[in-house]
């Protein structure tokens, strides 16, 4: 086996879907050797207290990556003890880049972060009150930003009920709690409707998203990943998640996905995303190796040759050519609005 | 001395009416012999058959102003006739608005008469004939019978204006005759409860609208020798909507207008404002003409232009330079430096969208620097007339690029909103500074933050192919090369101009290892390549990119071949402007040039090709992409696809506004 170090990107998705590989197993345990380092991080305060916030928000089983960083820089400005605006804003810009340089494989961390010091900053607050006020004016936005972040998943299943009907059949792909989310709600108002889930290997999401629609009495069907050309004739949409929305519209998702879309695209299903608002990046990735890669690693079962090369790479990029509309809370988007939206937001 | 007067216009104005009354009453049938000859063509009896139905209200007319009168005249029977005929003819004057185009029904008989003539003679009799009726009418004083009368008339007229209708107008325009038929039986009855109320300011306002229709009468006499020109009726049919509005404001102005009418006019005056003015069409002889007149350049008319793009100009070359440079010491209104930009203009020493605008707008720097303010006049008025002299005269040695409209719009929206209260000095350090800073931020520093941004989408063992030569697209990969990037330049070159070559030489100067092929080898070599990149001249509203012709060839190629397509554009290119090919706009270059192979003397087949009656030689300059081509556009607000244009248009018009 290689012995490559896995991104910071995986492990997260490990430890939030508690999905047990023996890799992760060997990482636990050397995770415990380089538990002395961390007391050196002790003696800074800012960067300790803002990735402790962070990891305290992360623990909430329902939250997501982006709301919690959303929420550690809040936390920021209300310990801040800065006594001018100029020394605020050097303040969170700091936070901000340590959130990102925790995990620089995250987009949907570094688009939360961008967004939020965006909408934070932007008010008129800044120029005319004095630091006080100014200051309590932030934290109102920002407590006001992290509501509305919180609060987007549900906005999104509510938007999503007008696209499914009685009797149709959905793919899922990935285990995203969007998606979940939707497919939930759905069930609570008494639809009928069928939920096919790919395997999802190596992580097998698919497996964990069968578990929890089967304890929502929804009829569930696990194929593996390559039989998703073989069952797409039974298939009326494709649902999936998103790890970021990029300003071309496309999305970056769990490696599958594209391959998933093009399947979709060639018999003429739609495909569905359901993102979050705070997952656009101002990313404009023009083919697969743009992005920068997300490693994991995969797990065959069996002893790999040395001379043997493993793909490891761990999402995909899809163009917006593929993809039918955007469930988000701003509304139900058509690819080409994402960057419309960018550039009101960035401009 | 007044019934005097009345006598003989009371004579000469019924002399038509008589004959056409006797000639549809049989008792006076001695009377119809002298009709026949008046009413030969076929359009007036058409329009006459309608006129059966009125005779038993004209007679039940006579019966009442019989009454009115004390005393016996010899000449009973005429006078009474020629009552009647006034009394319409002053409704007509009422009614004049409805005349000015012949398509339109008359609500009124002797309105309906004018029509006829007009139709028959010509625009200026029948404009003339409704004048001399309105002017007829002012003798009377019988303002409370001429009231009675036109409200009898209202079932008559309704009725003729159907049957008018259907006699003389097709299917298409019956709905517009119908609509025009209600709206002047809606403006008739306004009149009548304003008259009973106020007689007296009636008569001021008679005469006032009686001068308001002779200067009427004068345009429609203009505009009636504009039609004479084929190329014109187009432009002439707006015209007479112009003229018919005042009417109306007129009207509802003196007489209270309900609320359709007054929701009906303030989206006509929106749409006329939001017309944009139309280009000057070069296959428009008499304009040309005028054009050429006031031209500076003295331009010789290219001959064999190709048919379908004859709405574009095209002059020879060859004489304009040597005439502008003999005038160069002439007391000329263009300032030396603009004068020597539109030489270098038509050398082209100066090309590319932004040259060209820098080379202008340092021009237009140093003439402001120049400028005086001339006495008894603003200098707001003044130096916007002057920039817009010299912009014609820009125009005159090159078309305008689109980069270039929009700075000019910029620095007139600038100059537009000079305080009045700054000085001369004040105001002229205000625009060099505003200058400057459009120079330097919405072209350098947007190149450079365009470089930041493609730099991103260039990897190591990239082939990159660009076509032509462009000035983002060189920086682009000059900084790609400096940050220690290792990739490979693939030059596509086209004639006749073959730019790439000057690029080319730049590159290899620098050490990038590069590729040189012509346009028609794209299709080979696209299999190779990773990206391309591409300038513009302009990017359009709807995502089309408007560059040098050949991009669009490129683009496509490289579509086909799943390569992305990068567009470098300045934001101050785009133009809100929708363009779906390439020939309703764009700019014709020297065919002499392509006649020529450079550097090949020995080939000269096409040698007096202009005496040639069927070969015409086409040089097009620009082409327009469609942005189903174009993966992704790199400008200085960032990468966005070229679905984003419209958005950026509108923020960035905004933030001109802001500054």
């Amino acid at each position: 086996m290689e012995n490559q170090k896995a991104s910071a990107y995986y492990e997260n998705r490990a430890v939030q879907f508690g999905v047990v590989s023996t890799d992760w197993l060997a990482q636990a345990q050397s995770a415990t050797v380089h538990s002395p380092p961390h007391n050196n991080d002790d003696d800074e305060e800012i960067p300790f207290s803002v990735i402790s916030e962070f990891d305290r928000w992360r623990k909430h089983p329902d939250l997501a990556e982006a709301v919690a960083a959303i929420r550690a820089l809040a936390a920021v400005i209300r310990s801040s003890k800065a006594s001018t605006m100029m020394q605020l804003e050097i303040q969170l810009k700091n936070a901000s880049d340590t959130l990102k340089c925790w995990d620089t494989t995250s987009i949907s961390l570094t688009a939360a972060c961008d967004l939020f010091m965006r909408y934070v900053t932007r008010t008129s607050a800044l120029e005319y009150e004095d630091f006080n006020s100014a200051k309590s004016r932030l934290l109102e936005r920002a407590e006001k930003f992290g509501e509305i972040s919180f609060k987007a998943r549900k906005i999104i299943a509510m938007l999503s009920q007008d696209f499914i009907f009685d009797g149709c059949t959905i793919l899922v792909h990935g285990f995203s709690r969007v998606v979940l989310q939707i497919l939930k709600l759905a069930a609570q108002n008494n639809k009928l409707f069928r939920v096919f889930c790919t395997e999802g290997r190596p992580d097998r999401t698919g497996l964990r998203l069968s578990n929890e629609l089967a304890k929502l009495d929804v009829p569930v069907k696990l194929v593996i990943d390559s039989a998703v050309a073989y069952t797409m004739d039974e298939v009326d949409m494709v649902f999936v998640g998103a790890d970021g929305v990029v300003e071309s519209g496309g999305i970056i998702n769990m490696m599958g996905t594209y391959q998933i879309s093009l399947v979709a695209k060639s018999m003429s299903k739609p495909v569905y995303v359901a993102a979050e608002s705070y997952k656009f990046a101002r990313l404009y990735p023009l083919d697969q190796k743009d992005l920068a890669p997300a490693l994991r690693p995969v797990d065959f079962g069996v002893p790999i040759p040395s001379k043997v090369e493993v793909e490891c790479s761990a999402r995909d990029y899809t163009p917006p050519q593929y993809l039918t509309l955007l469930f988000t809370d701003l509304g139900v988007l058509t690819p080409s609005v994402v960057s419309d939206e960018l550039i009101q937001l960035y401009l | 001395m007044d019934p005097s007067r009345r006598a003989p216009r009371a004579v000469i104005d019924p002399v038509p009416k008589i004959r056409q009354v006797g000639f549809f009453a049989p008792p006076e049938s001695s009377q119809s012999g002298p009709l026949d000859p008046t009413h030969s063509s076929p359009p007036i009896s058409n329009s006459l058959s309608p006129v059966m139905i009125p005779p038993p209200r004209h007679l039940s007319d006579n019966l009442l102003l019989h009454d009115p009168r004390p005393a016996a005249s010899p000449l009973s029977s005429a006078s009474a006739v020629a009552a009647a005929g006034s009394g319409n003819s002053f409704d007509s004057a009422d009614f004049f608005p409805a005349p000015l185009s012949p398509a339109m029904p008359s609500s009124s008989y002797s309105s309906r008469i004018a029509t006829g003539g007009a139709s028959d003679g010509g625009y200026f009799k029948g404009n003339g004939a409704g004048g001399k009726l309105a002017a007829s009418s002012f003798p009377r004083g019988g303002f409370d019978l001429t009231a009675m009368k036109a409200a009898s008339l209202v079932p008559a007229s309704e009725l003729t204006t159907v049957s008018v209708v259907n006699d003389s107008l097709g299917i298409p325009e019956k709905e517009k005759g119908n609509k025009t038929g209600g709206s002047a039986v809606e403006v008739k009855d306004q009149p009548n409860s304003s008259k009973q109320q106020k007689p007296k300011p009636k008569t001021s306002k008679a005469e006032r609208r009686a001068l308001q229709e002779a200067q009427r009468a004068a345009k429609a006499a203009e505009k009636g020798e504009g039609s004479k020109a084929s190329g014109t009726a187009a432009s002439t049919n707006p015209k007479p909507a112009k003229a018919v509005k005042p009417a109306q404001k007129v009207d509802n102005a003196a007489i209270a207008a309900s609320e359709k009418k007054g929701g009906e006019i303030p989206p006509e005056k929106d749409r006329k404002k939001d017309a944009p003015q139309p280009r000057l069409q070069y296959d428009d002889k008499s304009r040309v003409e005028k054009a050429k007149r006031r031209a500076v350049v003295k331009q010789t008319e290219a001959r064999n232009r190709v048919e379908l793009f004859r709405h574009l100009p095209q002059y020879e070359r060859g004489s304009q330079l040597p005439d502008l440079e003999a005038k160069f010491f002439h007391l000329s209104p263009v300032h030396p430096l603009v004068y020597k930009v539109g030489l270098q203009y038509l050398t082209g020493d100066i090309s590319g969208g932004n040259a060209r605008c820098i080379a202008m707008l340092q021009a237009f720097q140093e003439a402001i620097k120049d400028y005086k303010v001339p006495p008894e006049k603003t200098l707001v008025r003044d130096l916007t007339a002057k920039i817009g002299s010299y912009v014609s005269f820009l125009i005159e040695c090159r078309p305008l690029s689109i980069s270039m409209g929009n700075a000019i719009r910029f620095l007139k929206s600038r100059i537009a909103k000079l305080p009045l209260t700054l000085s001369e000095s004040e105001a002229k350090a205000s625009l060099e500074s505003d200058i400057e800073c459009f120079i330097s931020e919405k072209i350098i520093l947007a190149n450079k933050v365009i470089v930041k941004h493609a730099v991103t989408k260039i990897r190591d063992g990239d082939v990159l192919l660009t076509f032509g030569s462009s000035s983002a697209v060189e920086m682009i990969l000059l900084h790609a090369h400096e940050l220690g990037r290792q990739f490979r330049v693939v030059v596509v070159d086209s004639r006749p101009k073959l730019r790439g070559q000057l690029l080319l030489r730049r590159l290899v100067e620098n050490g990038l290892s590069c590729t040189y092929t012509h346009i028609n080898a794209v299709s080979y070599i696209m299999h190779e390549v990773t990206r391309v990149f591409l300038g513009a001249s302009a990017v359009l509203s709807n995502g089309t990119v408007y560059s040098r012709v050949g991009t669009a060839c490129v683009a496509m190629v490289a579509h086909a071949f799943r390569v992305p397509v990068i567009v470098c554009c300045e934001a101050y290119k785009f133009h809100e402007r929708v363009q779906l090919d390439s020939i309703c706009s764009n700019e014709l270059g020297n065919p002499d040039v392509i006649s020529n192979v450079l550097g090949r003397e020995d080939v000269k087949h096409l040698d007096g090709w202009a005496n040639i009656e069927n070969l015409q030689l086409l040089n097009l300059v620009y082409d327009a992409t469609p942005s189903d081509y174009v993966s992704m556009i790199v400008t200085d607000y960032g990468m966005v696809p070229p679905t984003s244009v419209p958005v950026i248009v509108r923020e960035y018009g905004r933030e001109q506004v802001w500054i």
